[in-house]
């Protein structure tokens, strides 16, 4: 069942027109006025999306609220028209988006306050938010893609947000060539299908109209859902194309919040999940899925374990929790998946904005080595944080708990036992390099330096209530999917499952989990928690009560730390591998072979004789009425013999 | 022979409202005048936007009344509205863009909106032609007035000049149009347009009379449209016309000389296609090309958007080379929205730019744009892109139709010369965003004051840049149904050729 809603479009149309006004006037109107504007145009869309919540949850289970916008594209048979669409999938996605992405809004304009550009930042800031709603409301695959082209770009524009400085404009390009890398995947994977299509005449790339067609493509359901995997690969930052994302933390660290760990970087689990009748049809794609989502999950936690700077640590993090995601709707739990994304999103976003708090006091101190001892003149960042890492160890009752525990119960329950075994190794160690942020932060002695010493405060009100309010959101957040049979059960999963867990016609499909309770459940659920107390312990034997002991540690696993200090190597091997080889094909075989060898030679020569030409035409135009006349006339003999000559044969 | 009867007149209010009012606007104007003075001509100018205005409302009741009236003399149908409403936005933009360089140049007010208003009765009297007398009306309506204000500035003589050049050629094709329209008349024994196309048959396809008639026809709209080798007097004009005639001579003047040669020739010559459509390729091979590669050079860009109007109706005269296919019709309305709202734009950021007396944006009067006045420079990039043809904006979408008809009509190397064109004209348009962005500042410019009336054309015809070509439907099936009005076809047979 469908209703139509035109006032979705208002949802898009606010941020709209916050850019407008940033881009065009935010120089004029001053820094107050862009202060004001840019989060209320994002608290205007979260006020929309509720209210179409609201008439959402008054409509039966698997309605959607629609919004037709205007025809796009007819080429022939083939017709896109772009619309809005806003079910319990893209409820969920479109809430998280304006309400985490308004909070960040917010935190923003105290973070940004000391900075000039103030104006280009909220423009670009509401650009992306307007790019994710994009995404998230299409209600076509085409559309979809605009959006993910969109956050694409805002992503590039913010990374490199201080292009002055070389090395950060060149991580916003690495950022941008990783990402445009797997948007090649996922444009090759609409491609498949609107090909797999048209062959049956089918003409359409429609959501819904996808799903009717399942069994249409079901003959290339593996090969489009692994493009559009590797697609997802790159957005969200799973292996093989994660490299960019600890590179983006040179950007502002609410962005950082914002966009790589609340809402862009999610876009691919987004996908999987709106395409989950697609990829229930190709059993060996999801397998995959699930398998680089728990090793890129596994694999960044190792590399967090010794990272020093606070950011590169949140964003190995992120990798790793997106990972789990990953996992998620890699083995059906469609649900969970998107579960974990909001979760994820409340108490990752409160992390990143708690670190920019930190650096902020700190003047723009990064590296943990140079921190400690903050918890007493950071009382409320330190708080906030501190419920934050509760939530993403999964300690009962915060948000982070309820969402990895159905995650991981469902890799469990459809066989996945290694995979779960993996994630719980993950959940350890993930609580582990938390807890040593926490501690080499807010506990011990203080190693920050003297001159920055001085300045230390907390920050402003408008940094603080944000942190506060997702810190209640981080507590209280995973209540909504509670294991079945406490209290109101998994609500969350009841309202998503006529979207992800709808049954497809005649299409043989690996079944959708739903986390059942039982003695198995509550015993994996202890398992996981015992692993992420031991990391907390390890964290607290290693940081707090031995603090020497992990240098010698270190000194005596040299090869283990050097490994993942340099992040195994991975951009290394990726430099030796892929740039340098490409670098060379470009610049000696392509540039000097053949650009400047063939082409430019060809260009000059058309150049040279399209300019002589040009003169030779214009030198003609000598101002003189009686040539002109004359010029006319030759024209009107030449059509007067055509019609003569034609006459006469 | 056609008759006038009277009861033909009693019907016929309603389709003529909009001429109507256009020109009693333009009488009314010319009455109040001399009690204005010049500094204050701003007042008259809005009086002919109201006039305008209230044109436009009528002309959009007309739509769907396809008929004839005054004995077949003025067709109302939807291509005459279609071309109606397109002329008076055209127009509007115009005179919205004139009001302060009207009265800052000490121009006289009175006598120019009115005559922008008789220019524009002209140019919807050539849309709404039934005959070829009326055709030749509506021609010289429109060109007698356009003579004048290309030589507003009295005391330019460049100005002067364009206007006399503009003159003397003009007489020149209107002769030939009106022996070729006696010719016509000679071999059908009809000057209206519907009796034509009924007389047209195999055996008066061979009618020497005909096809002389043709030929001499297709010389004077030529000269209209400003296709080579009737182009010449072009770029002087334009360059010493004031820039707002520029802009109206680039726009509307070529809006109805299309609309005029499009329903003489597509519509009601069409049966003998054959006979004229190798001559149309000819002439819009040699026009793209040589608006193309003269444009290359210009360093004004008066003159330089004068050589891309040439080139861009080289374009649409691949369209009617495309006549027996009933899309290209449609197509071609569709590109000439397109290019009247960007061009209009073009213009109007040229004159924000001009100073006062300097009479032509030089090239280099774009350097550093992008940073003393970046709204503008965005705007003017806007336009320059469309012009390109970059999608998704008006002209991409535009070419991309006509182009499209011209290949299903078999004209496959006209189409590859169109390209290769349409590849050369990305140097001298993207050298004007080059300049507004790559260039320093040249001295301190004078800071200019943004004209209400200038500020709100230049967002008009961004506006209708992006939309036109962004949301393509609507604007393409009402081109479509004009087209198929014109015809005389109901508009789902002409869709169904899409």
């Amino acid at each position: 069942m469908t209703q139509n809603f035109p006032a979705l479009a208002l949802i898009l149309l606010f941020p709209a027109i916050g850019v407008l006004f940033n881009l065009f006037y935010g120089g004029r109107a001053g820094r107050g006025a862009v202060n004001f504007a840019g989060p209320a145009v994002i608290v205007l869309a979260f006020a929309v999306a509720v209210s179409a919540f609201v008439a959402l949850l008054r409509m039966p289970p698997g309605a959607a609220l629609t919004c037709p916008l205007w025809p796009w594209i007819a080429a022939g048979p083939f017709r896109v028209d772009l619309g809005l669409r806003f079910d319990a999938l893209s409820a969920v996605m479109t809430l998280v988006v304006t309400g985490v992405g308004a909070l960040i809004h917010i935190y923003s304009a105290g973070y940004m306050a000391e900075d000039d550009d103030y104006a280009r930042y909220f423009t670009y800031l509401n650009l992306f938010a307007l790019s994710m709603l994009v995404l998230v409301l299409a209600d076509n695959l085409l559309q979809m893609f605009i959006g993910w082209e969109g956050v694409g770009l805002c992503s590039y524009l913010l990374i490199a947000f201080w292009f002055d400085n070389p090395q950060y404009a060149y991580n916003g390009r690495k950022a941008f060539i990783v990402n445009r890398i797997g948007d090649l995947g996922f444009l090759l994977g609409i491609l498949t299908l609107a090909g797999a299509l048209a062959r049956h005449n089918v003409w359409t790339l429609d959501f819904v109209a996808l799903r009717e067609h399942a069994a249409l493509l079901a003959p290339v359901a593996t090969l489009a859902a692994l493009l559009l995997f590797f697609g997802a690969t790159g957005k969200s930052a799973q292996i093989p194309l994660y490299v960019w994302l600890p590179d983006a933390m040179v950007g502002p660290t609410p962005v950082s919040a914002l966009i790589h760990a609340a809402t862009m970087v999610t876009a691919g689990v987004y996908m999987i999940a709106r395409l989950n009748f697609l990829y229930l049809m190709a059993p060996e794609a999801m397998e995959v899925v699930a398998t680089v989502g728990v090793v890129t999950a596994f694999f960044a936690a190792t590399i967090a374990i010794v990272q020093a700077d606070i950011k590169r640590v949140l964003a190995y993090s992120t990798i790793s929790q997106i990972g789990y995601m990953m996992l998620g709707v890699g083995v059906g739990a469609f649900s969970a998946g998107v579960f974990h994304l909001m979760t994820h999103a409340f108490f990752k976003g409160l992390l990143f904005l708690c670190s920019g708090s930190v650096i902020h006091a700190l003047h723009g101190e990064q590296d943990m080595n140079k921190m400690g001892g903050l918890r007493r003149k950071l009382p409320i960042t330190f708080a906030t944080m501190l419920i934050a890492t509760l939530a993403i160890s999964a300690i009962p009752p915060f948000a982070g708990f309820f969402s990895k525990d159905q995650i991981l119960d469902a890799a469990f329950g459809s066989g996945h036992v290694w995979l779960w075994l993996l994630g719980v190794v993950t959940a350890g160690l993930t609580s582990f390099y938390m807890f040593r942020l926490i501690f080499m932060t807010f506990y011990g002695d203080s190693r920050v330096e003297p001159e920055r010493e001085r300045h230390l405060h907390e920050s402003p009100r408008v940094m603080t209530a944000p942190l506060i309010a997702l810190a209640v959101l981080s507590v209280v957040g995973g209540l909504v999917g509670l294991p079945k049979g406490l209290f109101w059960g998994n609500a969350f999963g009841r309202f998503l499952a006529p979207i992800v867990n709808h049954p497809l016609a005649g299409v043989a499909a690996a079944p959708v989990l739903e986390v059942e309770a039982g003695a198995a459940s509550v015993l994996l659920g202890v398992v996981s928690l015992s692993a992420a107390l031991l990391g907390i312990l390890m964290a607290w034997l290693l940081y707090r009560r031995n603090p020497g002991l992990t240098d010698r540690l270190a000194a005596r696993l040299a090869a283990l730390h050097g490994l993942l200090w340099r992040k195994y190597y991975i951009d290394e091997i990726y430099d030796v591998l892929v740039s340098r080889p490409l670098f060379w094909i470009s610049a000696v075989l392509l540039n000097r072979g053949v650009d400047r060898g063939v082409i430019d030679a060809m260009v000059d020569g058309t150049g040279l004789t399209v300019e002589e030409g040009g003169e030779a035409v214009s030198k003609a135009e000598s101002g003189n009425v009686q040539l002109y006349a004359f010029v006319y006339l030759l024209g009107a003999l030449a059509i007067v013999a055509y019609y003569v000559y034609r006459v006469m044969r | 022979m056609s008759h006038i009867t009277l009861s033909a007149i009693n019907f016929a209010w309603l389709p003529i409202l909009p001429l109507a009012a256009v020109a009693a606007g333009a009488m009314a104007i010319m009455l109040i005048g001399p009690g204005v003075e010049d500094e204050d001509s701003a007042g008259l100018g809005i009086l002919a936007l109201i006039t305008l205005l209230a044109a436009m409302v009528f002309a959009i009741f007309t739509l769907g009344e396809n008929s004839l009236a005054f004995g077949g003399s003025l067709a109302t149908d939807d291509y005459a509205a279609f071309f109606e409403i397109v002329i008076l936005i055209a127009t509007a933009l115009t005179v919205a863009m004139s009001l302060d360089y009207v009265a800052d140049e000490g121009m006289a007010g009175a006598e120019f909106y009115s005559l922008i208003l008789f220019a524009a009765f002209g140019m919807m009297l050539m849309a709404a032609a039934g005959d070829l007398i009326i055709v030749f009306i509506g021609l010289e309506t429109m060109s007698l007035a356009v003579y004048a204000l290309a030589g507003f500035l009295r005391r330019d003589p460049r100005s002067n000049e364009a206007a006399l050049k503009y003159f003397i050629l003009g007489a020149f094709s209107t002769g030939f149009l009106l022996y070729g329209i006696a010719l016509i008349y000679g071999a059908t024994g009809s000057i209206g347009l519907a009796p034509i196309r009924a007389a047209l048959n195999d055996r008066a396809a061979q009618n020497p009379l005909l096809l002389l008639g043709l030929g001499m026809m297709l010389i004077g709209f030529g000269f209209k449209v400003a296709a080579v080798p009737f182009h010449m007097w072009t770029p002087d004009a334009y360059e010493g016309a004031p820039t707002p005639v520029t802009a109206f001579m680039a726009v509307g003047v070529k809006l109805a000389a299309f609309a005029g040669f499009m329903r003489v020739f597509m519509a009601n010559l069409g049966p003998v296609s054959a006979q004229w459509t190798m001559v149309l390729w000819a002439i819009a091979a040699l026009t793209m090309t040589v608006g193309n590669f003269a444009a290359l050079v210009q360093q004004n860009l008066k003159r330089m958007l004068a050589y891309s109007a040439i080139a861009h109706a080289g374009y649409l005269l691949v369209g009617m080379a495309a006549t027996p296919r009933a899309m290209a019709g449609g197509a071609m309305l569709y590109y000439l929205v397109g290019y009247a709202f960007t061009n209009l734009g073009a213009f109007a950021v040229v004159i924000a730019l001009e100073r006062k007396g300097a009479g032509g944006a030089t090239l280099s009067d774009f350097r550093g744009l992008s940073r003393s006045r970046p709204g503008l420079a965005l705007a003017m990039t806007l336009f320059m892109l469309s012009l390109m043809g970059v999608p998704p904006l008006a002209g991409f979408v535009g070419k991309f139709y006509v182009f499209s008809a011209a290949l299903s009509a078999h004209l496959v190397w006209l189409v590859i010369i169109a390209a290769l064109n349409s590849a050369v004209s990305v140097y001298y348009y993207a050298r004007v965003i080059v300049v507004m962005y790559a260039q320093e500042e040249a001295a301190a410019p004078p800071r200019l004051a943004a004209h209400p009336g200038l500020v709100v054309s230049v967002i008009a015809a961004v506006a209708g840049t992006i939309l036109v070509g962004l949301y393509p439907q609507p604007w393409l099936s009402a081109a479509n149904s004009a087209y198929a009005s014109a015809l005389g076809r109901p508009a789902a047979r002409v869709a169904s050729l899409r």
